[in-house]
């Protein structure tokens, strides 16, 4: 269902109050903002490309590298930092063999942490791609991985 | 369709469901609920009843806030009350359909509480669970008994008859009423909400704009996302009421992108409001044009901050700026506008469907009506909770939460977020109003209640406030940037056991620099966790400094994990797991762990809760001299 970048494009007007609603369309559909998709943006946009690195990178949320095909993000708000999240982090950092805003050489994980993921009240969490998993002890660090890999566990 | 025949429809269509033949079984399904395993119960039920050649509708619904015992399902029969389940599994769920509905065997020992009339033996009333019972639910009193995403649920249950009686008042009637009723804003300052209504109405202004702020940046708090989730249509209609009341046409709401769930289902509830004629031209006949789209948050905590959040909509860098002239007077593209918070929203539809004085019989003089919290950290009972205003700490932590997590001791409670304070036992007979929180030290913020006990070390706690604003700052005002940055040092030695006496005076001269030099309120109130970590904790600081000890274990350059020789069982456990191969032993022989290479994870005492050996200790002191030591050589 990917769209080209030409696509996502031409369902907005070019006014420059979209910059950030278009970052966040090619970035869904491609998981990162290539430097290409930049230069267009800010022809499309008519603005300098200056502008929109200003304001992508002013987001936490825009990545300008690829993720991996499972992205993790990790908790790091204040429920799950009383609740042990700074070990879970280092605990998949070692799990993965990447460090925080890594991706896995095989692009198969990327990790990430977040402000919060709103689920405090079942700290430590985690959310891969959409799904969020709560009450993450050490010991399930493991399990996360095998579970996550296992295809369209929600369907 | 007039409304009236709207809600007629909608009310048949909500009783027969209660009403129905077939049971019903309602799945708690927010976020939280399905991170619990929620969504993963519905093909298992299904199957279930299948199996046995039953009938039975599933309905997914909000959180009703009890967060610890998710998920939860509820099962209606007719003419008897419903059950709430809890912490259900698979196994279970399908336990309690084969023996309820087959055997009709309601399973007492999965049940939380019956709801609705009659009675059933063996099972208490749901409300009457003493998370529940202190609880004045008025925000939050549709979550878990409605679906989402259907409007007529929303409608059947008094939802847009407020919107429905404002069309047929003055905006200045309405303005009346709020005042009446006292609502403050529930986003964090307590500003009125009248008044900021009325500034919006004396602007004048060809074009007006509205926005919901549902950035809910602050850590540890869920408030909104939970009430979006559960009942979307109760903030819609508020920014309805909004609309008409200042005069706006075009609202936005400001949802941060890490609530996909929530984004979704208002996503959908502007659909259904546009399909019912609650958006769009001459609405209901009124003559009053109005449309709500929603923007996008992209992961900036200073955006929650008004005009930084004007910023972003408008497509920049989400830095904030001074103020006067305050966005009621110029705001989004320079036109007046109007900003609240989620729960604010959802207050003024309560008010106006209800009446001012059922919102204002609640609450203290200064500070009216009922809140919503998120109760979390190492506290038993931790969800979602809604009190009237002026209920005591010491009421929400012990009575509604249950008490401190494995009945450890209460130590502190972070409320207000990364510009609120922390507050100790003595302080937990304080009522929660947004007067006494200030006189006590903290603030109110949006509602985020994180309870600690005494595994957590409050130096860390500060370090963890100031890592977040320092990474959050935007980065304008150089007291902010670069003075949370060096306060952050400064906290980054102590928790390693550098620290020096003269860096408590230093901290607290960075941070009156900090609050005079900044622009917004992020930079100014970044010292807060700090400052009253700092009066209420000295002695934490001081063990930190002076013997370099973390009395709290959790400063990882302060401690270590040792095993216990006489407990170890040499199960072998730790050894397979530690990631570092730091455990040597033979099986059935005792463990040991070699210092030098343990990076302090914590795996192996999580893993020996059985045999309980491995002891996480305070540093050593000739640990220390060693290290010293090699240092020198
Ligand atoms: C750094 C910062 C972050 C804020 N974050 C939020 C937020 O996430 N949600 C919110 O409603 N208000 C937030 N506020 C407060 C808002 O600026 C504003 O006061 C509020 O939305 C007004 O709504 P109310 O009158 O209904 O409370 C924040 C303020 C600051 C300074
Ligand atoms: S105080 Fe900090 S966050 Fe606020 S405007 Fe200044 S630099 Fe930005
Ligand atoms: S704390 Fe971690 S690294 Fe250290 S011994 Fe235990 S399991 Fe190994
Ligand atoms: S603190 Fe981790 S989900 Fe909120």
């Amino acid at each position: 269902m990917e769209k080209t970048l030409e696509e996502i494009l031409s369902s907005y007007n070019g006014e420059k109050s979209e910059l950030i609603p278009v970052l966040q369309d090619i970035q869904s559909n491609f998981g990162y903002l290539s430097e290409e998709s930049i230069i267009e943006v800010s022809k499309f946009l008519n603005m300098p490309e200056s502008e929109v690195y200003g304001v992508a990178t002013f987001y936490a949320q825009f990545r300008f590298d690829p993720i991996g095909r499972k992205h993790i993000m990790v908790c790091k708000g204040t429920a799950c930092h009383v609740l042990g999240a700074s070990q879970i982090i280092e605990g998949i950092e070692r799990h993965l063999g990447i460090n925080e805003g890594e991706v896995t050489f095989d692009l198969e994980y990327s990790l990430e942490s977040v402000g919060c993921l709103g689920c405090c009240a079942l700290a430590p969490c985690a959310m891969i791609n959409d799904n969020v998993e709560s009450k993450i002890g050490l010991k399930d660090i493991k399990k996360m991985f095998r579970k996550s890999k296992s295809p369209n566990k929600d369907n | 369709m007039n409304f009236n025949k709207i809600t007629q429809k909608a009310k048949e269509e909500y009783n027969s469901l209660y009403e129905r033949e077939d049971p019903l079984i309602l799945i708690g399904s927010a976020t939280c609920g399905n991170s619990a395993g929620a969504s993963a119960l519905i093909p298992i039920i299904e199957e279930t009843l299948e199996d046995h050649d039953l009938k039975a509708e599933i309905m997914e619904v909000g959180c009703i806030g009890i967060c610890y015992v998710e998920p939860i399902i509820t099962v209606f029969k007719k003419g008897k009350p419903g059950i709430f389940y809890g912490n259900i599994t698979p196994k279970i769920a399908t336990k309690i359909v084969e023996s309820y509905l087959i055997n009709d065997d309601p399973l007492p020992e999965h049940a939380l509480g019956t709801v609705g009339k009659g009675e059933i033996q063996g099972i208490n009333s749901f409300f009457d669970m003493p998370v529940l019972k202190p609880q004045v639910r008025k925000i939050l009193r549709h979550c878990g008994f409605i679906d989402p995403k259907n409007i007529d649920h929303y409608i059947a249950n008094e939802g847009y008859s407020g919107f429905i009686n404002a069309l047929k008042l003055k905006p200045e009637e309405i303005i009346e009423k709020l005042k009446e009723s006292g609502l403050r804003g529930r986003g964090g300052a307590g500003f009125p909400t009248w008044m900021k209504w009325q500034f919006c109405i004396d602007s004048e202004a060809d074009t007006k704009y509205l926005i919901c702020n549902a950035d809910e940046g602050d850590p540890g708090a869920f408030m909104n996302r939970s009430l979006l989730e559960s009942d979307p249509h109760s903030v819609l209609e508020g920014i309805l009421i909004g609309g008409y009341v200042t005069g706006a046409k075009n609202a936005y709401i400001y949802c941060r992108a890490e609530y996909p769930l929530a984004l979704e289902r208002l996503k959908h509830a502007l659909v259904q409001m546009r399909e019912y004629g609650f958006l769009g031209k001459n609405i209901n006949n009124s003559g009053f044009n109005f449309d709500i789209e929603i923007k996008e948050g992209a992961g900036a905590f200073v955006c929650g901050e008004e005009t930084a959040l004007i910023a972003s909509i408008e497509g920049k860098r989400g830095t904030p700026r001074t103020r006067p002239p305050f966005p009621t007077t110029s705001g989004l593209w320079g036109k007046p506008t109007v900003i609240n918070n989620v729960e604010t929203f959802a207050s003024v539809a309560f008010i106006m469907q209800e009446s001012p004085g059922k919102f204002a019989e609640y609450g203290t003089d200064a500070s009216k009506g009922t809140k919503t919290f998120s109760l979390v950290g190492q506290v038993k009972n931790t969800g979602l909770i809604e009190v009237p205003l002026g209920t005591t700490l010491r009421e929400v932590i012990f009575d509604i939460g249950g008490g401190i997590l494995d009945d450890g001791e209460f130590k502190a409670v972070q409320i207000g977020g990364p510009s609120g304070g922390c507050l100790t036992e003595e302080f937990i007979d304080t009522p929660i109003d947004y007067d006494s929180l200030v006189t006590a030290g903290a603030i109110m913020g949006s509602g985020g209640l994180v309870v600690m006990d005494q595994s957590t070390c409050m130096v860390d706690v500060a370090q963890y406030f100031l890592g977040f604003i320092q990474k959050e700052s935007c980065g304008k005002c150089v007291p902010c940037r670069l003075g949370t940055k060096q306060m952050l040092d400064i906290l980054g030695d102590i928790t390693e056991g550098k620290g020096h006496i003269e860096d408590i005076a230093l901290l607290m001269e960075l941070a009156e620099g900090i609050k005079e030099g900044s622009l917004c309120a992020l930079g100014g109130t970044s010292p807060n966790p700090v400052l009253t970590t700092l009066n209420l904790f000295k002695d934490e600081y001081d063990a930190h400094i002076n013997e370099k000890i973390c009395p709290s274990l959790v400063c990882k350059n302060l401690i270590s994990y040792n095993i216990i020789q006489d407990k170890c069982n040499g199960c072998m456990l730790c050894l397979k797991s530690c990631p570092v191969n730091a455990i040597s032993g033979e099986k059935k022989e005792p463990h040991t762990i070699d210092q030098s290479k343990c990076v302090k994870c914590g795996t192996c005492i999580d893993l020996c809760s059985k045999a309980d050996a491995v002891e996480c200790i305070s540093k050593p002191k000739e640990d220390n001299e060693d290290n010293n030591a090699s240092a020198i050589i």
